[in-house]
């Protein structure tokens, strides 16, 4: 592997640039610039695959071209009968042995990288996560740490971080782009993948396997932070007191709401295990609302008001007895103050 | 002639000769309108999924809705469109190719149709109460969740025209074994039959397991069994093996008999004989047997680990080898020949490049690391559309346009042939080759909106543009077909001056085909009587009477009959008074098959006075 990155550096830096040129997509989302480790490798195959395809697709064409150029029928030769040729061995032979070793040439390094990403014997001594997928959110447990959050998962930057993964309900996909490529969220068995970011950012994931209505809508990101701001902020997020009433009077009323109104039968603060729906414990911080939206408030209420509208066929829609605008608005400004640690998406360079 | 006799009768004496016919070109026929009215409901249905996704967040259609089209969209296609119109063209082509009058079983050839036919019409009845929606691979356990009777109709429609399918496959086998012309040996045997051959060997063991899938599925969902349901101990993981044990070879028996057609039709117009005619053969038969061997690759993200992972990676990517070997064969045939360029060589040339970057991106997608990022996403959409619409469809237009004189007697004409084929290329590639980058930018497949902002604008409009390209030359080919049908040039015997035995009959043909056996001197045997010979093929048998099978209402009447038991299975769930149209469509069937048994049917005689009146 490492003697062939080496030899087609050159070509490789030199395709990643028309790559550039050619414009790969959003940063951070594409797969086409890698910033973590399953990404890079699935990259280099992408682009040895690539370039060992477009070489026989050039010498396709090479022959074809000329075929037709050749040999289309000539003017005052319409009677012309060509000579019937029945075969040529030596040719059948070339053209069978070179695809051989073209794609032997890509199974060495695929098996290779199969079983590297497959490699799980430093699990027990990584961060590992327990994720769980659900129509349409993602529910994040951190092994050890008394943490859990959803829809944004905060990993430090340059280690392994191991994902348990387990469906609640149906098949989803779990798929960062740029970090890594996707393994699917099985409800039977527990899948285990890693993640390595090369960079702080936050990073576009999306679900890849068809989930339901809003399939589409369960968008996450993965926060990828310096391991001493991924320890602050594990401390932050195990220090936070779910018990604790928030200072202005608006908010206090919408703590109480957010209680009275069952959303608390569904939704934990603090590190509870509960996943029935996705935990809010720094719901503040969070880079979007319902995966999708702005993080304002009154995307918040709007979702409050009506998640049906925003992702159809949800789990929330008729969970709770319908609320006033009025107090929508005040549970939104609750839930918009739980901001737990001052490492947030935004510092991240959301 | 037998065309003018048919001009003569009304329309209802034509619609029940139809409805009763075993006759295998009248059968084609049928398979060629049913598959080619599900291919343009299946076309609306991809127009209305590109309109969704001509602008980011667009509410043309509701996210529930939009994966109803998805999926019917999928399913028409690949089940109702492609596989019914190569089997209608196998139908009508095979039995003219070996030199035989029909095929073996004429009267199983009729129920296969029909059965394949009510299945599509089932299914598509779902639009009125709820369509499926878990993706044409309607995974468990998201199709178990799917409320509605949706799935139910996918799972019986499927299980209707799947028999039906499996029916031809078999018929195919025994026709091909048992009734080819003195002279027809196995390696003189034109690569279109051989296709038919192997593509029906690959429906033979496919399509069981597909059937069985169903089965478990009919019983989860309306029986209370739990085969898939992992609350209770069922395994969802296992309706996706038996989906793909049946889904991979699908590819091949959709490619297969498209490669077929690409081997009869460049010949012809190159005029040289197919290059490696042996090697040719041989390919066929490693992709199909390589085929069943990779199932997994649609599955290197189900966690099934890096020893199967690599395995089927490995597997996969062998099936370039013999897929490059019919490349250069193609090419090598083209070298040195003669080459006229018409409607039907125009989309068998289009056919090579395309379908050249559906098997590049195959290999591709073999490599297993590089799947995790390709898999599920706008580039494995891109890449089954090179191969299916970039491969079966052109084959099946080329296919079209070539065998259109022999069926019909008519020529398509090549102004209109030129127009549609133009139109319809160029949308291909704008709507697909965007999308490999579109999957590679990060967006998944079956995705209802994309979202603003997320560099996958421009790309998604080329994409919806290239539709509407694709639509037009469609429109264009049926005005064509409209067109022919009343001014279109009258065809002779062989207008192509081609090469095999369909050809040196009259188009179209009498419905006993041959008047006598042909006797067959080698592979191309009309090439070989027209560069050898008196360009007559030799007859292997004195003029006779011919023994025909007659015509039969009882297929028909026995499809009905499933497809009532079919509606009462769906709809039993919710009331126990619809297991009366479960067993009284059962009824229906089970007796028209003891009719069937019990009645002699000997056919009839077409006597030796008759031939020699019909003579020319």
């Amino acid at each position: 592997m490492k003697g062939w990155m080496g030899k087609s550096k050159a070509l490789f830096l030199f395709t990643m640039l028309a790559l550039f040129l050619a414009g790969c997509g959003k940063e951070n989302l594409t797969a086409l610039e890698p910033k973590g480790y399953g990404a890079d490798k699935s990259m280099e195959l992408i682009l040895l695959t690539t370039i060992i395809m477009v070489g026989v697709f050039l010498v396709v064409m090479l022959i074809y071209v000329i075929a037709l150029i050749r040999f289309r029928k000539k003017k005052g030769k319409e009677d012309f009968i060509p000579k019937q040729v029945e075969g040529n061995h030596k040719l059948e032979t070339i053209w069978t042995v070179i695809p051989i070793i073209l794609v032997l040439i890509i199974s060495v390094p695929t098996v290779i990288a199969t079983f590297d990403l497959a490699d799980d014997t430093q699990a027990s001594e990584s961060i590992s996560v327990e994720v769980t997928g659900n129509q349409y959110w993602w529910h994040f447990s951190y092994d050890g740490e008394e943490v859990v959050t959803s829809q944004d998962l905060y990993i430090p930057t340059g280690e392994r971080v191991y994902l348990n993964m387990l469906s609640s309900d149906v098949i989803h996909s779990f798929w960062v782009p740029s970090i890594s490529g996707k393994m699917d969220v099985n409800p039977e068995n527990v899948n285990t993948m890693y993640l390595e970011a090369h960079e702080e950012g936050v990073y576009w994931g999306k679900c890849a396997e068809l989930c339901g209505p809003s399939h589409s809508l369960m968008d996450f990101k993965v926060i990828a932070v310096s391991p001493e701001e991924y320890d602050q902020w594990v401390s932050d997020m195990q220090s936070v007191d779910p018990e604790a009433v928030p200072e202005d009077a608006v908010a206090q009323e919408g703590q109480e709401l957010f209680e009275a109104n069952s959303c608390v039968a569904c939704h934990a603060i603090g590190s509870s295990p509960a996943a029935t729906g996705p935990n809010l414990t720094n719901f503040g911080d969070r880079s979007t609302i319902a995966g999708i939206l702005e993080p304002t408030k009154e995307n918040l209420v709007d979702w409050i008001m009506d998640p049906e509208s925003i992702k159809p066929g949800n789990k929330m829609t008729g969970a709770y007895p319908s609320i006033s605008e009025e107090e929508a608005d005040r549970i939104a400004e609750y839930l918009m103050q739980l901001k737990p640690s001052e490492i947030t998406p935004e510092s991240a360079g959301n | 002639m037998s065309t003018a006799t048919t001009q003569k009768r009304g329309f209802g004496a034509v619609l029940w000769d139809y409805l009763t016919t075993v006759d295998h070109k009248k059968v084609g026929i049928l398979y060629l309108i049913g598959g080619g009215f599900f291919f343009l409901l299946g076309g609306l249905e991809a127009l209305i999924i590109r309109i969704q996704l001509i602008t980011p967040e667009n509410d043309f259609i509701s996210a529930g809705l939009y994966n109803e089209m998805i999926t019917m969209h999928g399913t028409t296609m690949i089940f109702l469109a492609a596989t019914p119109l190569l089997f209608g063209l196998m139908n009508y082509v095979m039995p003219l190719q070996i030199g035989a009058r029909d095929v073996a079983f004429p009267f199983l050839n009729s129920l296969g149709f029909w059965l394949f036919f009510s299945g599509g019409i089932l299914l598509n009845l779902s639009w009125f109460t709820g369509a499926p929606d878990a993706g044409w691979t309607n995974y468990a356990p998201l199709s178990l969740q799917s409320p509605g009777h949706g799935v139910d109709f996918y799972v019986m429609g499927l299980q209707l025209s799947g028999a039906g399918t499996l029916m031809s496959g078999i018929n195919f086998l025994v026709t091909i074994v048992t009734m080819r012309a003195p002279g027809m040996t196995y390696m003189r045997m034109p690569l279109f039959t051989w296709t038919t051959f192997v593509t029906s060997i690959l429906t033979l063991f496919a399509f069981p397991a597909l059937t069985v899938g169903l089965f478990l599925m009919m019983f989860d969902r309306m029986f209370g069994t739990a085969f898939f349901d992992v609350a209770l101990g069922g395994n969802s993981v296992i309706w996706q093996h038996l989906f793909w044990i049946f889904g991979h070879p699908e590819v091949y028996i959709l490619i297969l008999p498209a490669f077929g057609i690409f081997s009869e039709i460049i010949p012809t117009f190159a005029k040289k004989r197919l290059f490696g005619y042996t090697a040719m053969v041989f390919a066929t038969f490693m992709i199909a047997f390589l085929g069943f061997m990779v199932w997994a690759h649609h599955m290197f993200t189900v966690g099934l680990g890096p020893v199967a992972n690599s395995i089927f990676a490995i597997a996969t990517m062998a099936i370039a080898v013999p897929t490059g070997i019919k490349i250069f064969n193609w090419l090598l045939t083209l070298w040195g020949g003669s080459i006229t360029i018409n409607s039907a060589m125009l989309w068998t040339l289009a056919f090579i490049p395309s379908f050249t970057i559906g098997g590049m991106t195959g290999v591709m997608l073999g490599s297993a690391v590089a799947d995790y990022q390709y898999h599920d996403t706008y580039f494995v959409v891109a890449h089954f559309h090179y191969v299916i619409v970039g491969g079966v469809v052109f084959a099946i237009l080329a296919a079209m346009h070539y065998w259109w004189p022999k069926m019909f007697g008519r020529i398509l004409h090549e102004g209109l042939g030129k127009l549609a084929f133009w139109t319809f290329f160029i949308g291909f590639h704008l709507t697909f080759f965007i999308q490999h980058f579109l999957g590679l930018m990060g967006m998944p497949r079956r995705y209802w909106v994309f979202l603003e902002n997320q560099g996958l604008d421009t790309g998604n409009l080329i994409s919806t543009i290239g539709a509407f390209f694709m639509t037009f030359g469609i429109i264009v080919f049926l005005i064509n077909i409209v067109y022919t049908a009343m001014k279109g040039e009258k065809a002779p015997a062989d207008p192509w001056d081609a090469r095999t035995l369909e050809w040196s009959i009259a188009s179209p043909p009498a419905h006993y085909n041959f008047k006598q056996m042909p006797l067959v001197r080698g592979l191309d045997p009309l090439w070989i009587e027209k560069s050898e010979g008196n360009g007559k093929i030799t007859p292997a048998e004195p003029l006779d009477e011919i023994h025909m099978p007659n015509s039969s209402i009882l297929p028909l009447i026995m499809t009905i009959g499933f497809f009532i038991a079919s509606y009462g299975f769906i709809y039993q769930v919710d009331h126990k008074a619809w297991l009366i149209a479960v067993y009284g469509g059962m009824a229906i069937a089970i007796g028209s098959m003891l009719i069937r048994s019990l009645k002699d049917d000997h056919g009839h005689h077409i006597t030796k006075e008759e031939l020699e009146r019909e003579a020319d």
